[in-house]
């Protein structure tokens, strides 16, 4: 077990320095100039020049590539071209809030999409699978920031019941969930559509499958058939889904950050795009692509719990 | 013609309602898209002072934004960006990743693990995240929003068209043709594309959804087309700071959004029903 999750770690390496030079590359050999970009087209020269030097854009491409890597390495992300604030200091300022929000959104759409998924499956092509696919189609087709603008509408500005902006202090943790209920209802909402459609399917067919055939012969309980024997064995690929998902949940934690103004990665990346601060771009890029690695790598990692006839060697 | 259209598969499609009430929707949004013009009862992009933030009326159905236009026809017009760029950006992206995954799959060695590799790094990251990455690199306008949502797809279907393509390389057929000293393009056009492009085709319409989903959230955030031109995306955007005196602002331009999206959602998911029976899991 430890050999499989040191070579899995291994393999994950390679991928994060494949993200690292294409976010490089693209950024860097795209047509256009970083430091103009940042400036705009009225820059002068000089100015423009200045920019250069100190983006490092005047060294050869290979010795940025690797002077960049160096630091990434380092921890250290460089500075944001707007502010000067070092980069890593606003990320760590900013990455629990994202943690906090996705998680609670993976939480809320695991607890209520699968048992959603599982009635659905067992209602088949009667009513309630009708609504719930229904709704779970429309969950998956709205845009995260609409859903949100809705909520707020709802909860915030008419019924009142929750602040409308912002993440509230860590140090106060009643506060902080007050702001984190409606930005979590969000994400939690599109999770649980992707996850009930998702243990839907998967449960429909284990239930085709000859050892639930055999439960029932036995004699069990639908509910002991259901529960036990058909839930175990649909758990795997719904694991295996729920990390791909995860992925896709974190890009629409970028939108619900901007839409209740949630000192997030994606509030700052958003305004790092908006105010063309190439360097803290890349760097909340390759952060971005680097936390869906480690997802997936916790994803792998995660199906030896749910299925022990996994073995690592 | 390619026939990937038996009459089964279009009697299993008809009696999938979700599909056919997507298809509808879907056909009805082309539709208004097209004669947006004819439609709307106001030029899009007149102001009118007197008539500023006014709530939904019979003279204005959406009401009116806080230059007096009014939202309906906004709304109208609205959607032939949505679609224009929705419709524009899977075509982009299906041929970029078309002509990468088929050849790829075809040619294999080094172009193929080089092809992939990128692909797979890629894929991990978020498509909103993709999609902020080349309008930062490409720069604002109309055509480089459908470059880069394209560009966002295009790993996607390569990823697909790769893996239908490594399945039929080693076809007797396929071995047949190459044997006979037909040359790779006759046998990528005759007996690869044709094979794959009904899958593709299916694909593509989730693609669509995705693609206008994108473009909702690009010009949310100010990325996409720019005003006046309007877009549901960024007449949500121009809304939300009414959003508690006059909610309609931001409320009919996002339902808009919805039906789009939910419209290819409810085509795609149908048409994959229709073609394999098996749940996909």
């Amino acid at each position: 077990m430890t050999r499989y999750v040191l070579r899995r770690i291994l393999v994950a390496i390679p991928t994060l320095l494949a993200v690292y030079t294409l976010v490089f590359l693209f950024i860097r050999v795209a047509p256009g100039d970083p430091a103009v970009a940042a400036l705009g087209d009225y820059a002068s020269a000089e100015a423009v020049q200045a920019l250069r030097e100190r983006m490092g854009l005047n060294a050869p491409l290979f010795v940025q590539y690797i002077r960049t890597l160096v630091g990434y390495l380092r921890g250290d992300l460089g500075s944001s071209l707007i502010t000067d604030l070092p980069i890593n200091v606003q990320i760590a300022a900013a990455l629990p809030h994202t943690l906090e929000l996705t998680f609670a959104g993976v939480l809320i759409g695991t607890l209520l999409g699968i048992p959603l998924g599982i009635f659905t499956a067992v209602k088949r092509n009667r009513f309630p699978d009708y609504v719930g696919r229904v709704l779970a189609l429309s969950g998956i087709s709205i845009p995260a920031f609409y859903l949100g603008i809705l909520l707020i509408l709802a909860f915030a500005v008419r019924l009142r019941w929750f602040p409308v902006m912002g993440a509230g202090e860590f140090s106060d943790p009643l506060k902080n969930l007050r702001h984190l209920a409606l930005p979590a209802l969000t994400l939690g909402i599109i999770m649980v559509s992707f996850v009930s459609r998702m243990t839907r399917s998967c449960f429909l067919n284990v239930l085709r499958e000859d050892y639930v055939r055999t439960a029932r012969a036995k004699g069990l309980a639908e509910r002991v058939v259901v529960l036990l024997h058909a839930l175990r064995n649909a758990l795997i690929p719904i694991v295996a889904v729920l990390g791909t998902q995860v992925a896709v949940l974190i890009g629409d934690s970028v939108m619900t950050e901007v839409v209740f103004s949630r000192p997030g990665l994606g509030k700052l990346m958003v305004q790092a795009m908006l105010q063309r601060d190439y360097i803290a771009l890349q760097s909340l890029i390759v952060t971005y692509a680097s936390l869906v690695v480690l997802i997936n790598l916790l994803t792998d990692l995660s199906y030896g719990i749910v299925d022990p006839r996994i073995r690592y060697d | 013609m390619i026939k990937v259209w038996h009459s089964r598969r279009i009697r299993a499609f008809a009696q999938n309602k979700t599909a056919v009430l997507g298809l509808v929707l879907a056909a009805f949004l082309v539709v208004i898209a097209l004669v947006a013009p004819v439609l709307a009862p106001y030029d899009p992009l007149v102001q009118d002072v007197h008539n500023m933030l006014s709530p939904p009326s019979k003279k204005h159905f959406f009401g009116t934004d806080d230059l007096g236009r009014d939202v309906f026809s906004r709304v109208l017009y609205g959607a032939r960006v949505s679609i224009v760029v929705g419709l524009s950006a899977v075509t982009v992206g299906t041929v970029i990743g078309l002509i990468l995954g088929v050849s790829a799959g075809y040619f294999g060695g080094w172009f193929e693990i080089g092809v992939m590799r990128v692909v797979d790094v890629l894929m991990s990251f978020p498509v909103l995240v993709m999609g902020l990455m080349f309008m930062a690199i490409l720069g604002p306008g109309m055509d480089k929003l459908i470059l880069a949502i394209g560009l966002v797809l295009a790993p996607q279907v390569a990823r697909l068209a790769h893996a239908s393509t490594v399945a039929l390389r080693d076809a007797d057929y396929v071995v047949a043709a190459k044997a006979a000293g037909a040359n790779p393009l006759r046998i990528l056009r005759r007996h690869i594309l044709p094979n794959i492009v009904g899958e593709i085709l299916v694909m593509a319409t989730l693609w669509t959804a995705t693609a206008i989903r994108v473009e909702a959230n690009l010009s949310f955030i100010g990325l996409g087309v720019s005003p006046p031109t309007p877009t549901w995306g960024n007449m949500i955007r121009e809304g939300v700071r009414w959003l508690v005196v006059t909610p309609w602002l931001s409320i009919f331009p996002g339902l808009a959004i919805l039906l789009a999206v939910l419209a290819f959602n409810m085509v795609g998911d149908g048409i994959r029903d229709a073609m394999d029976p098996r749940l996909y899991c």
